[in-house]
């Protein structure tokens, strides 16, 4: 089973919730996988053992300056305009091209390989029973959608059918947070009683209708601000999987990178509840 | 017309709190939000929309099901997994699929399509808004429900923005920006004059906040760091304090944790207009310094500004 955790707005508790139900499920099989690849954060609760760490590219083209004749095919079709063609050179801007092999299949004279340009780094490992798998944007890189899609395969060629695989997910709405989503079986939206929790929460909502992913809510600093996300869920007939108070022990807990199943064991059982409710909501 | 971006890394560190708040003090000023896939600036700014424009980027395919001849050409081809399969009861394939979530509109399946089965659409990716505030002119945008191209509506948002700015001779532009390091910061960074950073004395605030200002860096910009809820964890604010000055980065002010700010948030006041305790006076404070940095020297359309 996949559980993704996702959240529209940033800072409401992500990584939290990620974190203490891989905890709570680890007599489990479970895999935890980092794909807030801009800015990962999970490994500092985790504390994995890194074991591997691998550079991921994406493919971007290299023209053979012998064999090109300047036709000018591969400014053409590329849609990325990663590529521009002067009498006599080929101008060829990496950091423009998404890796889709165009300019090398269609380049009439067979003038363009592929060469990787790394843009971030996959990092293995182990958290106690945990499988742990990371990526890290390189700082600079715009396009964190490759490096994704990388975790989510490597994980996906180690993972065992039977076991859990939590994911992490970036905030916003946008295609990393589609690459990290797609294909759970669940996802665990988390948000805070706010109007900018509320605000974020309704995209989010709009984006796991549109892939078609079952999901629920986790109000974290419940008590804080309003009941509008209590409502919204209720109108909206959207399952309030757990609230997590507003408390400053908590802060504090989170700030020193101590997951709160650790910090406050009661939580352990709660975490564990809301994974049987999200095992059942799923299948339904 | 000098350009303030706020950034974080690590979302909700409060990012949107003071840029709202240094919109309210900064007179003669263009607001933009570019945080374009989850904006909340117009929840404490309340802006007029005057103009919406639509942003179409890139294209998407789509299969003409009355030439296409099921060879999985395009299946082969599609690095972007955006190619699927709908099976017939017997497990045959029954028709090829275009997934538009996961197309890239890289056109691949369109050049190589040996029936020209694959054509091309346009597509429409998000709105711009331009409009006006209490606190004078914004732009802003919603980028569409999981789609791509941040970085170019961010990019539009900030030319808009920009175009207004010298249009009305503004002094100030101040950009509210999204989280992370990607694609849409990198678009928001480009021309501004100080990246304020807002860090939360976390490990994982310390952490993000590290990852922005190389990036700040890297793009040679002038970054100041702002410290929010520093009372949370006292050491790890001074551990902030101590690697920005290690890397000659200007802690520029601090706020303490304030239920105040949650309040003014809930009734959409910028928290500078809703209460005129301690945090209003820190921010206000920290509107005086950035004024300091550019203070006398800002040119306004031919004349120059005194501020104090």
């Amino acid at each position: 089973m996949i559980v993704s955790v996702a959240s529209g707005k940033g800072g409401t508790g992500k990584t939290t919730v990620a974190v203490s139900l891989a905890l709570s499920i680890s007599e489990e099989e479970v895999q935890f996988l980092d794909c807030d690849v801009e800015e990962p954060n999970a490994s500092i609760f985790l504390k994995p053992q890194i074991e591997e760490a691998l550079p991921v590219s994406i493919p971007v083209p290299r023209i053979d300056q012998e064999k090109c004749n300047f036709c000018g095919k591969c400014a053409e079709v590329c849609a990325y305009h990663a590529l521009a063609v002067l009498p006599g050179k080929v101008l060829v801007f990496p950091h423009l091209c998404h890796g889709c092999g165009g300019c090398s299949l269609l380049c009439p004279q067979g003038a363009i390989t592929e060469v990787g340009r790394e843009i971030g780094t996959m990092e293995i490992g182990r958290s106690g029973d945990i499988e742990f798998i990371q990526g890290r944007l390189n700082v600079g890189e715009a396009m964190p959608t490759p490096l994704i899609r990388a975790v989510r395969e490597e994980a996906k060629k180690r993972r065992n059918p039977a076991a859990v695989t939590v994911i992490d997910a970036s905030p916003g709405t946008s295609c990393s947070v589609v690459e990290a989503v797609k294909g759970s079986d669940f996802c665990i939206l988390v948000t805070e009683p706010t109007p900018f929790g509320l605000n974020d929460l309704i995209l989010a909502v709009e984006v796991l209708r549109k892939l078609g992913i079952p999901f629920g809510v986790v109000i974290n600093r419940s008590g804080m601000g309003n009941d509008k996300v209590d409502f919204y869920c209720q109108e909206n007939n959207i399952p309030i999987l757990l609230r997590i108070p507003f408390d400053r022990e908590i802060a504090v807990l989170y700030s020193q990178g101590i997951p709160i199943v650790q910090g406050k064991k009661e939580y352990m059982e709660r975490f564990r509840g809301m994974m049987d409710h999200v095992k059942e909501l799923s299948r339904a | 017309m000098k350009q303030i971006l706020v950034i974080s890394g690590k979302g909700g560190t409060g990012k949107t709190v003071l840029t709202s708040s240094l919109a309210a003090l900064a007179r003669g000023a263009v607001l933009a939000d570019c945080d374009v896939d989850a904006a909340n600036l117009h929840l404490v700014l309340h802006p007029v929309v005057k103009e919406v424009q639509d942003f179409w980027s890139g294209q998407k395919a789509a299969i003409d099901y009355e030439q296409c001849i099921n060879c999985g050409r395009c299946l082969s081809l599609c690095r972007f997994g955006a190619v699927k399969t709908l099976k017939n009861q017997d497990g045959s394939l029954k028709k090829l699929v275009i997934d538009p979530v996961a197309c890239e509109g890289c056109r691949v399946c369109y050049y190589t399509c040996p029936v020209d089965a694959i054509r091309m659409e346009d597509r429409l990716s998000g709105q711009l808004f331009i409009s006006e505030t209490k606190y004078g002119p914004m732009v802003h945008a919603k980028l569409g429900i999981a789609e791509e191209n941040s970085g170019k509506l961010v990019a539009l948002v900030k030319q808009k923005a920009q175009e207004i700015a010298e249009a009305e001779g503004k002094t100030w532009l101040i950009i509210d920006g999204p989280p992370g390091i990607g694609c849409s910061v990198i678009a928001s960074l480009a021309g501004v004059d100080l990246a304020l950073i807002v860090a939360e004395p976390t490990l994982s605030g310390i952490h993000d906040m590290e990852r922005v200002m190389d990036l700040a860096v890297h793009f040679g910009v002038l970054a100041k760091v702002f410290i929010n809820k520093c009372d949370i964890n006292w050491d790890n604010t001074r551990t902030i304090e101590e690697i920005c000055q290690k890397r000659g980065i200007e802690v520029i002010g601090r706020l303490p944790f304030s239920e105040e700010v949650v309040r003014s948030l809930v009734a959409g006041v910028p928290v500078v207009k809703f209460s005129q305790g301690e945090i209003a006076e820190e921010i206000t404070t920290l509107w005086r310094k950035i004024e300091a940095i550019f203070g006398e020297g800002v040119v306004l359309s031919g004349k120059k500004e005194q501020r104090f």
